[in-house]
């Protein structure tokens, strides 16, 4: 009744026909030749926007147009877009009740090459995150390659075997949000002395965006690695599944076993 | 000129191949990775359009970008954890047959 021959990599019945496959190559090609000829022809005036950013710059609290732009000109946007990241996260949480943000799994099997370079690498990139945070302010940088970098030590510690995080806790609920509700009270905060939402007042925009800035760095650190958590399960999920072998002494593995396992020897 | 032709060009590659992989290929898995290709053709030519000779290059272009990476990172977790659903639904009701 719900087939998914999609799944089957080797199932050539679902491939398309050489010659509608030409006619797509054709047809996509003759598509991408008219768009360069196209951007080719066209002579588009230069915008005004750069100039409107670099004049307001002073007024905006930051030296960094590109912050500028995404934190206090444009900053609908921003929230937004942590809104949408939130959603994401929210329809990708697990479904347990573990109650710990961080709880260490005993007999793991650890890479101790992994781990010892680990204790050189995290506390490296933790402080890179904070200065990539700080220099979003007047170089390129800002709160989400900074939460990135967070969230890429995050993996890197999971990987390790050694600490599994859970999402499901209070703590880990009010890191995936402090982002959204901090931006949330700043900008309603700040329409009670500008009249406008998100318009902050001049003299307080460089404190209220780093405000800002650090909070959806913890959010945006936090939601990355929960989508990297909730994927690594399913694919653990879905490989133990497909091997149709009823596990023996763990109901559910812990995704860094099995992963490692799959990857660093034959699996049992 | 001729730089920001050939990063035109490029930017409109990167977005036919990605189109035809979204067409032709058979597996889920690929289209996504399809249209991720698609998404950054479109974000190379927004970068390369932000460029200016003369001056710096355009902030509000490069603000687009950054959230539109976002938002594709956003859509990929999502569309990779439904089509793990897919599958495990599928597979659930494939025993359900037998």
């Amino acid at each position: 009744m719900f087939q998914t021959p999609e799944f089957q990599d080797n199932n050539h019945a679902d491939e398309l026909p050489v010659v509608s496959k030409i006619l797509c190559a054709i047809a996509v090609g003759i598509l991408s030749l008219g768009l360069i000829v196209v951007l080719m022809v066209t002579d588009n005036p230069p915008s005004s926007l750069p100039a409107l950013v670099q004049g307001q710059l002073t007024q905006s609290g930051v030296q960094n147009p590109v912050t500028a732009v995404l934190l206090n000109f444009r900053s609908y946007d921003t929230l937004l877009e942590i809104a949408v990241l939130l959603i994401v996260a929210v329809a990708m949480l697990p479904n347990s009740q573990d109650s710990r943000l961080v709880s260490v799994v005993t007999n793991a099997q650890v890479n101790p090459v992994l781990e010892a370079v680990l204790r050189w690498l995290i506390p490296m990139i933790i402080v890179m995150a904070g200065y990539l945070l700080w220099t979003g302010a007047s170089l390129p940088g800002g709160a989400f390659q900074s939460g990135a970098l967070l969230a890429s030590a995050g993996v890197l510690v999971q990987l390790s075997g050694r600490l599994q995080f859970c999402f499901t806790s209070t703590i880990a609920k009010l890191l995936l949000t402090i982002g959204l509700i901090t931006f949330m009270i700043v900008g309603v905060g700040v329409a009670t002395t500008t009249g406008v939402i998100l318009q902050y007042p001049t003299q307080l925009a460089a404190p209220l965006i780093l405000l800002i800035e650090s909070a959806a760095t913890l959010s945006i650190a936090a939601i990355l690695l929960l989508l990297y958590n909730s994927l690594a399960t399913q694919t653990v999920d879905i490989s133990s599944a497909s091997a149709k072998q009823p596990s023996t002494s763990n109901k559910s593995p812990a995704p860094n076993e099995t992963l490692q396992s799959t990857t660093g020897e034959p699996a049992s | 000129m001729t730089q920001e032709l050939l990063y035109n060009i490029a930017s409109i590659g990167l977005f036919g191949i990605g189109l035809y992989g979204l067409i032709v290929a058979p597996h889920i898995v690929r289209k996504i990775l399809a249209i991720n290709i698609m998404s950054m053709g479109v974000f190379m030519l927004l970068v390369a359009s932000a460029s200016n000779v003369n001056g710096t290059p355009d902030p509000v272009l490069h603000a687009m970008v950054l959230t539109g990476i976002v938002v594709a990172i956003a859509g990929t977790a999502m569309a990779l954890f439904l089509a793990g659903k897919i599958h495990t639904l599928g597979q659930a009701s494939d025993k359900d047959d037998h």
